[in-house]
């Protein structure tokens, strides 16, 4: 931004007269070559491809090396996620790497108590003793199911596979549960398949591109933002619904200010419209679909009407979108989203936003959701799991959500106090966490504390000291992506492609690969057959040589892309459905086998009392929650999160732009200070904040106290009935001066 | 017949750029920018009241201009024109005076603490040997391209035939050359 800029130049401006007489001025001063160009040296004199791990998306790199240092990261053009091309964040990985802040030593808490963040440096010899007798002692007395991980990133594929080893399959992630779980439902129940990550959408060929709170260009997915900008320069219509005014729905030709809460009417009176008059791909869904006729009775009196009453669209509105989302058929795209979990009816919206896409023909073809491909990679020769993945069904928490297909975050935590759970009345007694700062990851917090105060142990793998690992027992301190073997991942996508990750430089400090990690947990624990080899690398090498893969070629390039197959109709696909009935159930007969409405059915969600406004949040391209807001190099261009507060309220109640506020809650917690955005960009009955702020660690010395923590706010949810997921954007808070 | 000589011009298609600061921080990693400056930067425009508002986003950085300020006004000479009119300054020639910074209509320019005016240099050293600027390259939309304006078949030379554009702040007679593509 201009502003920052200038004041960089004030702070330049010292001291420059200094520095000039050590440039060899001499040899240059008047300089017979003006046209010598200075070349910044920042071209490595080796050239390492990896893939990214600033976001979860897998984009591939390459890292330049000069001098034994990472100079900078710039995309692999052989990669078909970046295309050669980095959101922010992958420029950024070096300043996670030359992070100062980060773990450098294991960490044992001998005394205090949790989250108290007084450790003692030790050995790995100790840390890894302690854990391993630990786990041990809760294996022998309690059962290996008392022990869960939780997970977020691609390094933790390995301790997944010690925690099967050791036999527990209390694997969980809130990434399933406090984000993309209703919309994996919500697809799997109607097409059989949910849409994945990266998601199997076809955003390039779109011609509408449907957006409903989902925000791309903020939400920054590298390859899929590079397809939407390919398909608005191909002339793509946005249709973008959102309660502010987003970057894409700046690049919107229809922007849908929607009332927060509404967005299934929107979605029913959609339907309506596109049935009504006839709009939809009727051979597609005569050929494909089951149920159209219960869909039709379903949606005979969303009227745009009655919708306007509750969204605030003018009907005519509704009526002109509707037309212009069908008449692109199918190359028209009604996105899934991906942080989904808001209203507790979520699976059910996502149902209604994978009912429209079937009503259009979209799935299956060009310009919609496209069904991917992925190379073959033998599996690792390891002896058979003591466990079996869990899934929510059969979780500890008692409760049983019928179509969760991964084990809850929230649930683990609920079964961690005694007195909250069903089955066998024994609590969870410890936790191993890894890469996800689960005080910023999970709602109601004061529960979230309660749960770790109970446990026996926690254990905190990461690479830098987030709130959680604050409150470990022992921390084992990882390196990052750019310094470690991880595992093979054959990324379903548009086309079957390998990439690998490998070290760049050699960890440093006394952090430690996943793989060692893990693989010293096992030796002491007797499950060292299940980590035969002395680094992942092997374990990766000995993977790609049983496939037939050339691994040199593949250290080199980095990637492998093997020969595309049809993901669309129009490329020879033959479409089929994994549900049941083989078919796209637009009418479930699954849900109404649960007792859960088969249509998904319009619920009108509880309203900010004057005053409060309801909490929405987000995110920025430069970082990926909580876990960048120390980047110091991502942390120039932003470095903290600001109230978005409607500019007309705002000057209602005397507040101005750029004055510190804190927002407090329905239940009383008061936020700490965030600067106010008073902006025409957002609906004057809720407020945004961007996700991953606020944070207290003391380790986080550059993040800490930056901007407000909407996490913090959450205290209310409204689960899902069918997903059992958390909706979060139930919480109204009042604005005050700080 | 003399080869006529290269004119190097940037387009952002403001249509495409979601003001990621990819640009930004690629840029800061090429050319090793000091902590605490960037020699580019985003501008988000956002114009009208709700709910009937507009909005621009703009990739911006020095302009290189045809009739550069910056050059005139410099009084050592280290501003200079070079190579298809990239405006560039040789660090040991520069005294700091900040005549530039105070000539320049884009503000453009900062004080590097080695002790020069620092700023946009088109990457000049990549595409000497044949590779975009690093901000054109990292681009995820696609929003930059880079050529050469007096080679018609260069995409910044189609881009300004086939599409309406406009500069900043045309009326300060520099002639620049970034253009920004609506």
């Amino acid at each position: 931004m201009a502003q920052s800029r200038r004041e960089f130049i004030k702070i330049g401006g010292v001291g420059a007269a200094a520095a000039v007489a050590g440039t060899g001025l001499a040899s240059q001063w008047w300089g017979l070559d003006p046209d010598v160009v200075h070349d910044p040296g920042t071209d490595g004199e080796k050239i390492v491809p990896t893939f990214c791990e600033l976001c979860f998306w897998k984009c591939g790199v390459l890292a330049h090396v000069k001098n034994g240092r990472v100079t900078k990261i710039v995309g692999n053009p052989e990669h078909p996620l970046s295309n050669g091309r980095l959101c922010p964040r992958g420029t950024g990985g070096t300043g996670l790497l030359y992070d100062p802040d980060r773990l450098k030593k294991p960490l044992l808490r001998r005394k205090g108590k949790r989250g108290d963040q007084t450790f003692e440096e030790v050995s790995w010899e100790t840390a890894l003793d302690f854990t391993a007798e630990k786990l041990l002692k809760i294996q022998k007395e309690c059962g290996p199911e008392k022990v869960a991980l939780f997970s977020h990133g691609f390094g933790g594929s390995f301790f997944k596979h010690l925690l099967f080893a050791y036999g527990s399959g209390n694997v969980t992630a809130p990434s399933y549960g406090q984000c993309r779980g209703p919309r994996e439902v919500g697809f799997q129940l109607t097409f059989g398949s949910p849409v994945g990550s990266p998601e199997t959408l076809d955003v390039a060929n779109a011609r509408v591109i449907t957006l409903i709170g989902s925000h791309l260009g903020e939400n920054m997915h590298n390859t899929q933002v590079q397809d939407f900008a390919a398909a608005i320069a191909k002339g793509a219509t946005v249709i973008a619904v959102d309660p502010r005014f987003s970057t894409a729905a700046g690049k919107a030709k229809y922007w849908l200010p929607i009332k927060p809460g509404t967005d299934m009417a929107l979605l029913l009176a959609w339907m309506h419209v596109i049935i009504n008059e006839g709009l939809y791909d009727r051979e597609y869904v005569e050929t494909h679909a089951t149920g159209f006729e219960e869909l039709r009775k379903h949606v005979a009196d969303k009227t745009p009407e009655w919708a306007f009453t509750e969204t605030t669209i003018r009907p005519e509105v509704i009526v002109e979108t509707a037309r212009v989302i069908a008449g692109a058929r199918p190359a028209s795209l009604i996105h899934p989203g991906r942080h989904t979990t808001w209203y507790g009816d979520d699976a059910q919206r996502s149902r209604a936003v994978a009912i429209l896409n079937a009503l259009v023909g979209s799935w299956g073809r060009r310009g919609g959701i496209f069904v991917p491909s992925s190379m073959k990679v033998p599996a690792t020769p390891v002896p058979a799991y003591a466990a079996k993945p869990k899934t929510a069904q059969d979780h500890p928490n008692g409760v049983a959500y019928p179509f969760a297909d991964e084990v809850l975050s929230h649930g683990v935590c609920d079964a961690t106090i005694p007195g909250r759970i069903g089955g066998d009345g024994c609590p969870i007694k410890a936790w191993i966490v890894y890469g996800t700062n689960l005080l910023q990851a999970l709602p109601q917090r004061a529960n979230v504390l309660e749960a770790i105060q109970k446990l026996d142990l926690l254990v905190a793998i990461d690479v830098l000291p987030a709130e959680i690992v604050g409150y470990a027992d022992v921390v084992l301190p990882e390196c990052t992506y750019l310094e470690r073997w991880d595992d093979v991942a054959p990324v379903p996508w548009r086309e079957p492609f390998l990439a690998i990750r490998q070290p760049v430089v050699p960890p440093l400090f006394d952090s430690k690969p996943g793989w060692w990690i893990a693989k010293q947990l096992a030796n002491r624990m007797n499950l060292g057959q299940y980590f035969p080899w002395d680094d992942a690398g092997a374990m990766v090498e000995a993977r790609l040589a049983a496939g037939g893969y050339d691994v040199a070629a593949l250290k080199a390039k980095g990637v492998v892309r093997g020969k595309p197959v049809p993901t669309t109709t129009e490329d020879g696909l033959a479409l089929s459905f994994a549900t049941p009935s083989k078919k796209i159930e637009l009418y479930s007969k699954q849900m109404e086998a649960a007792g859960l409405p088969p249509l998904p059915p319009y619920t009108r969600h509880e309203q900010p009392a004057s005053g409060q406004f309801r909490l929405l949040f987000g995110r920025t391209p430069v970082h990926t929650f909580g876990r960048t807001t120390n980047n110091r190099f991502l942390s120039e261009v932003t470095n903290d999160n600001e109230v978005w507060l409607n500019a007309k309220i705002a000057k209602e109640r005397g507040l101005a732009n750029g004055e510190r506020v804190v927002l407090v809650n329905q239940d009383g917690v008061r936020s700490t200070p965030a600067k106010l955005k008073a902006t025409q960009r957002i609906r004057p009955d809720c407020v945004f904040v961007v996700h991953g702020y606020g944070h207290t660690s003391e380790g986080l010395k550059f993040a800490k106290n930056r901007g407000l923590d909407d996490s913090a706010l959450v205290t209310k949810i409204a689960v899902d009935p069918v997903a059992g997921s958390t909706g979060m954007s139930v919480n109204f808070v009042s604005v005050e001066r700080a | 017949m003399s080869v006529p000589k290269k004119r190097y011009a940037m387009t952002v298609d403001t249509r495409l750029c979601v003001g990621c600061k990819a640009c930004v921080l690629s840029c800061k990693a090429e050319n090793d920018v000091p902590d605490g400056f960037c020699r580019d930067w985003i501008v988000e425009d956002v114009r009208g009241e709700f709910p009937l508002l507009a909005a621009e986003i703009r990739s911006e950085r020095c302009n290189h201009c045809s009739d550069a300020p910056c050059v005139k006004n410099c009084p050592t000479g280290a501003s200079h024109v070079n190579e298809g009119g990239a405006v560039l300054v040789t660090h040991g020639k520069c005294s700091g005076c900040k005549a530039c910074i105070a000539a320049c209509p884009y503000d453009a320019r900062f004080v590097n603490p080695k002790g020069y005016i620092d700023k946009c240099t088109f990457c000049l050293h990549r595409v000497q040997v044949g590779v975009l600027p690093a901000c054109v390259t990292v681009c995820p939309t696609r929003t930059l391209a880079f050529g050469d304006l007096n080679d018609p078949e260069s995409p910044v030379a189609m881009n300004l035939s086939s599409r309406r554009w406009k500069v900043n702040h045309p009326e300060s007679g520099a002639q620049p050359n970034l253009y920004f593509l609506l």
